[in-house]
This record gives C-alpha cells, sequence and structure tokens, in this order.
C-alpha cells in the first residue's frame, strides 16, 4: 500500500503533470490550409514528386468530404483554416547523434521523464521522439540496423527508404478512409517509420514519443509499421502536450502491416492534455489506426490507456484477411470532467479460422462522457470465426455517462461471436471492505479501478504498466467524495 | 425522399382515410414530410432497406380499404381450445358483428372516439412510419379497461389483410387501461392474399398506476408482405408491460418496440422469437427509455436463420440521469443454419446515471456440438436431434406467454417449422 498511497500523494498536488511548453525558436508554416500549405511543406521536407502528387491527391479527397457526425462527441466546429500545419524545432544542420541534438529539446524530454540519453543506457527502449512536427531523435540506431531493421523518423525514411514507404503508404488506411485520415494523408508532417525484415525478432521495444509544444499547430503524425514474415515488434507509443486554453488538434494515422507468422504488438499511452476541470482547453485527438494481418497466422495487438484529450474519437482496428491470423484489443478509457471519448475497435474476419478478443473498460467520471462503440464484421468466406467481446464501464459520480454501440454482422453459420457488457459502479459494499480494512476512501478507489483495469495494464509493456497506473489514479483524483 | 415512389401519397392516402382526427392527421403529415421515406444512409434503416422495397415492390401506394370476413373465416382462425374474447378486424377496419362484447371493456372504432390523444404516446416525430400512419390510418379501435378491471381472459385481435399488390393498409390501435387494471391481448393475423402489399400499423398503450399489460403478438404475414409496426407505451408507477413477438414469416418485417419507463416500481419485459427461412428479413428495433428511479426491464430475443434470410437486431436501453437503481438486462441470441443466412446486431447501452445494474449480452453461433453428439449418443437420429436443441432454445421465449391455448398455438408452429424444416 505504502507505494500506492505515495502515487496518490504525489498526484493530489498536480493537475496535468506535463502542462509546461517551452520557448524555442521553431520554423513553422503560414497559418492556414492550402494547395500552397502543402507544397510548402513538401518542399521544407524535401521530399520526392510522388509524394507531393500523393499528398495533392489527398487534398483534393478530403476537399470533397465533410466532417463526420455520428460520433457520440459534441464540440464547437473546428477552424482548420486558423492552424498552422508545420512547426519545426530550427536546428542548424541534421544531427547525427544524440550528442549533436540541441540540448535545449534534449531538456524537454529529459522533463517528460523520457532521458534519451539515460534510456540508451540503461532501459534497452529504442525511442523516437517527435517534437510538434519532426522526429527530434531517434535512440540506437546502430544496434537495430544491424539487424536490419529500419526504425527512424517518416522523412528520413522517405529519403533512404522510398521503395518501402511508396510500397505501404496508404495500403492499410486509404486516403480516402475518411475525413481526417485525408487530412493527415494531405498535410502529415512526420512520425515513425519502422520495418521489420522476415524472420527478425525485434530485440527491444520500440518506441515514439509525440509532443505537441507550439500553440495553434495541429499535429498530424503518420506512422508506418511493417512486419516482414515470422518477424516481431513491439511498438509502444506515448504523449503529452502543453496546457493550453485553446483547443489543439491531432490527427494522426498509424498503419500497421504484419506478413505470415509476424507478431505486431502496439502499445499506446495516450495523455494528451484533457482540458481543465471546466473543460476549457485540451487537445481533440481524432486518429485512424488500423493494422492488417495480411499473412496466415499472422498476429496484432493493441492495447491502449486513454487518459488524455477533451475529446477522442479513435477505433484501432485489424483486418484479419490472412487465415488463422488473430486479432487482439484491449483497451482502458478514463475520462474526468468534461472529457469526451468515442472509442472502440473493428474487427473484420475475412480469412479462414479468425480469431479475434476485444477487452475494454471504460471509467466514467465527473461531468464526462464515455463511449464505446465497436464493429465485428464476419465476412462471408470467413469459415470457424471466432471473437469474444467484452466492454464493461464504470461510473464514477452521477454526472456522468456511459454508452455502448456495439456491431455485430455476420455473414457465415461458422462463425462464434460473443458479446457481454455490464455498467456498474463501485459498490459501497466493496468500499467499506476496504474501509473496514483500514484503507481509506480514496485509495481504496484507486485499489478497484487498478484491480478492474489489470485485464488491460497486463498486457502493456513493464514501464508503461506503471506509468499507465499513475496516470489512472491522477485521472481520477477528487472524482469520488 | 425516394423518386419512384408517389410524391403525392400522401394526398392519395389521407383523401380515403376519412373524416376526424383533423389535427392529428395534420401533425402526421408534417412529421412525416420532415422524415419522409429512410434512406440506407439513416441509422435506425441502416441494414432494414424498406424504402427500396416498397420502391422494387409497390411503387404505388393506395389504400386497401375494407373488405367483408364471414363468421367461417373467423372460427377457423381462432385457436383451437380458446377461451377469451375476440376482436375481428379486416384490413384494420372494426368488424363489431364479427366480434365478442367484452364485458367491463369499452371497445369502439376510432371514428367514435375523435377526442383520443392519438400521437401522444407514439410520437409522430421519433419514425417516420409512425407518422405516415398517423396521417392517413384506416378504421382503428379505441380499447378502454376501466379503473381495477381485471380482464381474466384474454382479448385475441384478429387481423385479416387482403389487398392487391402495391396496396397499403395502415391500422391503428388505442389501448388504454385505468389504474390497478390487468388485460392481457393476443395480436394475430392471417392473410387471405399472396399479393405485396405494405401494412404500416401504430399501436399505442397507455398504462396506468400499477396496471398490469400483456401483449403478445404472432406474426406469420404472407410471404410477400412488407409490414412495419410501431408499438409503444407508457409505464406508470407499479405498472408492468410484457410483450412476446413472435416472428415467422413475410418478405421484409420491422418491428420497433418502445417503453417508456416513466413511473418508480415498475417493470418492463421484452421477448422476442424470429425464426425464419426463404428470403425473409425481419427487424427488431427495441426501445426502453428509463427516465425514473427504481424500475426495471428485461429484454430476450433469439433467432433461429435458415436459407437466406436476415435478422437485425436493436435494442437501446437508456437510462437518465434521475433513474438511479435501474436494473436492465438485455439478450439477444442467434443461431445461423445457412451459408446465405445473416445477422446484424446492435445491442445498445447509454447511460447516465451511476447506480444502476446494466448489462447485455449477444452470441451469434451455431448448435452446441456436443449437445448434438450427446443426443446421437443416445440414439436420437441427428435430424431430431437438431430439431430438439433448436426447440430447447426458442422454448425459452415461449415460456413468457401465460395463455395456454396461444403457447400451444405457437408451439405447435414452432415445432412444425423446426421438425419438417431442418
Amino acid at each position: 500500500m505504502s507505494k500506492d498511497n505515495q502515487i496518490l500523494e504525489e498526484l493530489t498536488s498536480k493537475e496535468y503533470e506535463h502542462g509546461w511548453s517551452v520557448n524555442y525558436e521553431a520554423d513553422e508554416a503560414p497559418v492556414g490550409l492550402t494547395e500552397e500549405t502543402i507544397r510548402w511543406i513538401s518542399a521544407k521536407k524535401e521530399e520526392p514528386q510522388w509524394l507531393l502528387d500523393w499528398r495533392l491527391k489527398a487534398f483534393k479527397t478530403w476537399e470533397a468530404m465533410s466532417e463526420p457526425k455520428w460520433a457520440n462527441v459534441h464540440y464547437p466546429k473546428i477552424d482548420l483554416q486558423s492552424l498552422k500545419y508545420y512547426s519545426a524545432p530550427k536546428q542548424s544542420s541534421k544531427p547525427k547523434n544524440l550528442d549533436e541534438v540541441d540540448p535545449e529539446l534534449l531538456d524537454i524530454y529529459k522533463r517528460l521523464g523520457i532521458n534519451l540519453n539515460e534510456q540508451k543506457r540503461l532501459q534497452g527502449i529504442a525511442v523516437d521522439a517527435v517534437l510538434d512536427s519532426v522526429s527530434v531523435a531517434t535512440t540506437f540506431k546502430g544496434t537495430l540496423s544491424k539487424l536490419g531493421i529500419v526504425f527512424c523518423s517518416f522523412s528520413e525514411a522517405v529519403k533512404e527508404h522510398p521503395e518501402l514507404v511508396k510500397k505501404y503508404l496508404g495500403s492499410v488506411v486509404p486516403m480516402t478512409d475518411n475525413y481526417y485520415a485525408a487530412l493527415n494523408s494531405a498535410v502529415f508532417s512526420d512520425g515513425s517509420f519502422c520495418y521489420i525484415p522476415k524472420g527478425v525478432r525485434c530485440p527491444m521495444e520500440l518506441s515514439t514519443y509525440f509532443r505537441i509544444n507550439a500553440a495553434n499547430t495541429g499535429q498530424f503524425e503518420r506512422t508506418l509499421i511493417v512486419a516482414e514474415d515470422e518477424s516481431y515488434v513491439s511498438y509502444l507509443e506515448g504523449c503529452t502536450a502543453p496546457q493550453r486554453d485553446e483547443n489543439q488538434l491531432h490527427a494522426a494515422v498509424v498503419e500497421i502491416y504484419a506478413g505470415a507468422h509476424a507478431e505486431v504488438k502496439y502499445s499506446t499511452v495516450q495523455n494528451w492534455f484533457p482540458g481543465d476541470k471546466n473543460g476549457k482547453g485540451g487537445i481533440y485527438n481524432f486518429v485512424t489506426k488500423r493494422g492488417i494481418c495480411a499473412g496466415d497466422f499472422s498476429k496484432i495487438s493493441w492495447t491502449q490507456v486513454e487518459t488524455g484529450s477533451a475529446v477522442t474519437w479513435k477505433y484501432p482496428s485489424c483486418i484479419l484477411k490472412g487465415d488463422n491470423s488473430i486479432g487482439e484489443f484491449y483497451s482502458v478509457a478514463v475520462t474526468n470532467n468534461y472529457q469526451q471519448a468515442d472509442t472502440g475497435t473493428k474487427m473484420i474476419h475475412i480469412g479462414k479460422n479468425t480469431k479475434s478478443r476485444i477487452v475494454s473498460k471504460g471509467i466514467s467520471a465527473g461531468k464526462s462522457q464515455n463511449s464505446y462503440r465497436g464493429q465485428v464484421q464476419v465476412m462471408k468466406r470467413a469459415t470457424n470465426a471466432r471473437n469474444f467481446s467484452q466492454c464493461d464501464s464504470l461510473l464514477m459520480g452521477d454526472r456522468c455517462g456511459a454508452h455502448t454501440f456495439p456491431y455485430i454482422d455476420i455473414n457465415n453459420p461458422t462463425a462464434k461471436v460473443e458479446h457481454e457488457a455490464t455498467t456498474s459502479k463501485i459498490g459501497e459494499d466493496q468500499l467499506f471492505y476496504c474501509n473496514q480494512r483500514g484503507i481509506a476512501t480514496e485509495d481504496a478507489v484507486a485499489l478497484i479501478v487498478n484491480g478492474y483495469a489489470k485485464e488491460v495494464l497486463n498486457q502493456l509493456p513493464m514501464e508503461f504498466a506503471v506509468e499507465a497506473q499513475k496516470l489512472l489514479a491522477l485521472t481520477l483524483e477528487g472524482s469520488v467524495g | 425522399m425516394s423518386t419512384l415512389i408517389k410524391q403525392d401519397i400522401l394526398v392519395e392516402l389521407s383523401a380515403n382515410a376519412g373524416t376526424g382526427f383533423e389535427q392529428v392527421r395534420e401533425a402526421g403529415k408534417t412529421a412525416f414530410q420532415a422524415q419522409g421515406f429512410p434512406t440506407n444512409k439513416s441509422e435506425e434503416y441502416k441494414f432494414t432497406a424498406i424504402t427500396k422495397k416498397i420502391e422494387q415492390n409497390i411503387q404505388n401506394l393506395a389504400p386497401a380499404g375494407a373488405f367483408d370476413v364471414t363468421a367461417e373465416q373467423v372460427k377457423a382462425n381462432v385457436f383451437e381450445g380458446y377461451a377469451g374474447d375476440v376482436l375481428v378486424f379486416a384490413n384494420g377496419h372494426f368488424l363489431p358483428s364479427l366480434s365478442s362484447t367484452i364485458e367491463g371493456v369499452e371497445v369502439a372504432a376510432l371514428s367514435d372516439k375523435a377526442d383520443t390523444a392519438l400521437g401522444s404516446i407514439a410520437k409522430p416525430e421519433k419514425d417516420p412510419f409512425c407518422a405516415l400512419n398517423q396521417s392517413s390510418f384506416e378504421g382503428g379501435i379505441f380499447i378502454s379497461v376501466p379503473k381495477k378491471a381485471q380482464v381474466q381472459k384474454p382479448i385475441l385481435l384478429l387481423n385479416f389483410f387482403k389487398a392487391d399488390t402495391g396496396q397499403v393498409i395502415q391500422p391503428r390501435v388505442w389501448i388504454e387501461a385505468g389504474d390497478f387494471a390487468e388485460v392481457t391481448f393476443i395480436n394475430h393475423s392471417v392473410n387471405l392474399s399472396d399479393a405485396s402489399y405494405f401494412v404500416n400499423k401504430v399501436v399505442e398503450v397507455k398504462g396506468g398506476v400499477n396496471t398490469q399489460i400483456r401483449y403478445y403478438k404472432l406474426q406469420n404475414d404472407g410471404k410477400n408482405a412488407i409490414e412495419v409496426s410501431n408499438l409503444e407505451t407508457d409505464i406508470l408507477k407499479d405498472g408492468r408491460f410484457s410483450s412476446v413477438t413472435i416472428s415467422l414469416s413475410g418478405e421484409m418485417v420491422r418491428n420497433n418496440l418502445s417503453l417508456n419507463i416513466l413511473g418508480s416500481n415498475s417493470e418492463g419485459n421484452m421477448y422476442g422469437l424470429y425464426l425464419l427461412n426463404g428470403k425473409t428479413h425481419v427487424d427488431n428495433h427495441t426501445n426502453v427509455d428509463h427516465t425514473v428511479a427504481h424500475a426495471e426491464s428485461n429484454e430476450l430475443y433469439k433467432g433461429i436463420l435458415a436459407d437466406s434470410s436476415r435478422g437485425v437486431f436493436n435494442g437501446k436501453i437508456f437510462v437518465r440521469q434521475d433513474a438511479q437503481k435501474t436494473n436492465a438486462f438485455q439478450q439477444n441470441n442467434n443461431i445461423l443454419l445457412s451459408e446465405d443466412a445473416v445477422v446484424n446486431t446492435k445491442p445498445q447501452l447509454e447511460i447516465w446515471a451511476d447506480d444502476v445494474k446494466c448489462s447485455h449480452g449477444c452470441t451469434t453461433g451455431q448448435l452446441d456440438e456436443e449437445a448434438l453428439f450427446y443426443l446421437q449418443a443416445r440414439g436420437i437420429a441427428k435430424d431430431q436431434a437438431k430439431g430438439l436443441l433448436l426447440y430447447a432454445f426458442a422454448g425459452e421465449v415461449l415460456d413468457h406467454i401465460t395463455d395456454e391455448s396461444f403457447r400451444e398455438y405457437c408451439t405447435e408452429l414452432v415445432q412444425t417449422r423446426l421438425g419438417s424444416k431442418f
């Protein structure tokens, strides 16, 4: 208990830990979104012609689309023309290793608890740090490249591995997919690229850390993970943003490709600034994440802990195309104050004997609204498909809401699909039991919530699990009483 | 708005609708014009392209009108051993001469009850077909069960449908029950033609304090018939409402069932069974709205789908902020028997109160191989064993029918279907 107590105490005094910002000299695109902006970004990044064409095509597609309205979230219309689409810390030249990176930038990451230098030595996790629109530094490149693994920023990948990028970019999330995916395709600035060659098991966790620093900027990063046949990779993503009064937009795209017998594990701890107690400010997090199990016996596993963002709109999905492929989705979504989350997954069963598992745990507190929206689709030729879905909601306080929208579409008689959902609050008797044994109410709540979310937290790599547990306690601070 | 369906449909339909209820009809008309026929873009009708179906099969909607029914026809269609009262309808028009006089219950044609608050429970703004019916229903019936009346025998609403292809039948039912009343209704439809016509029915049930109302419905429509049915009820304090909906055939059937829980200590139960074959498409949309504390709702819908049939289920449970201590349960189970059968299900929970117990479960699969093997190992032929297991699956819903003769009748129908077909 003492450790939990310490965590709670540590967190009582703080609201949003990462709410600071740093003034550094930045290279910024002019405000607004036109074809010119896209040409500007593309030129800035010295991109090849084909990528510019691709962006422009996406922009045309996007112009013809309208903003989706179906999600169970409410927010004022976003004026996309008032945003800046590119912001990068000024660096005189591209750093070759960490020692050459501007110490001021490294300091930002140090303050976030991600010491790029230290990490290099201690933890054995390769980190790609993305600040606003560009990747700042990538650690452990050398070790990885010996195995043939490519792990670098997206812009670097465009320059050094154009054939791979060209082959896989937009293959899982086409630019026509949805409004925000099209927007991202047009203006994406940077992100991470990861390629695991055939038969290679990535020896360390790969990690990207996203940070929005500049004001009035949209962050549009793009992550592409390609795992060739019989390879394995575990990938982590973390994000924070400074505390600002106005809302900021984050519209990312993540694409995962898994070949035969390959396994990709993608974990996210999302902690964008959620807005203050009165619902002012915060990040709009509109993200498209999708993976394709293209080969037989492949596996993609999504794990997410969602504690931040004012509005979240996110459905990490799996297309189970290869026979015997497996898709998994583990999620804990916590909303407090005026946060709104509409999140869930899609499992599209195409191949034979495909399996999927969905475990979604929602926790709503304050005046927040938390929705699970998921789809399990079994196509006609997906013989012996199997799905199990569980989505539980925990309500804390009588002003919040928990909603479930599961779509289950079955076109094959051999499918076995189960879905169950429950909604409840922390029982008086559970709290009483803890109180009786000398555990204070607030500690008891943290205890019960952690137990409730355990099934998902267990899926996270160690370092992330600790962070996630802290976040849970922090987000729910003061919500019971 | 569809182009094929005649734009002046409302004019033609209302011209034949008869007099009375001018204001009510006008409100229905306005609501329908505001909504139009639903397209596949409408979330509520996403999996049930009913407008398209009407366009393909019917195109010109013209009212069907009343016709004569004989006493023999009535006799032939009342279930064996049925001891309750019977009310007879031809295309929604009440036929008093063939109907029983029910002791202590007021029954009248809607046209004689011009001050009935039609549309006050099933609000036309909620559903386009409900609005269409309100603008141009034909005939209709008013049933009032007085305060404290315990109607022991069930009341059978026997509907005869006879229409040509392209015609529309729009029955309207108003049921009200005084405080502490108890009553059971059985709704049964008989088709006298195989034509492709469109039935658009609305039933409104107004409960009182501590009323007990049971409403059973057997849908055995003509194989080419298209039906949309809206049933909505208000449940007051200590009230109970139970419905059982059994769907066996039809070209495309859509049932909207809405329970508004407005009083505490009340209970709403919804049970449904859809046993489909051929190209039948059945869509059950249920909606329970918990607005007050201390109420309970239970829901169980089961489906067995063969051939290229399609079953759609959308169960919505709303628990409003004031509805603390609510218990709401919902379950949907489906068995697919053929390659071409399709199930689309969406059990939906929307909860704004924290001290509640709500759960939903949904499964889709096939018969348990081990149970089948168990029976086969004991010398029961595979087909028979299958029939037995399927009947056991369906039986859970049938058990909720309290009237014995109606339950036996339904059981017989279900068994014949499962034994012979599967």
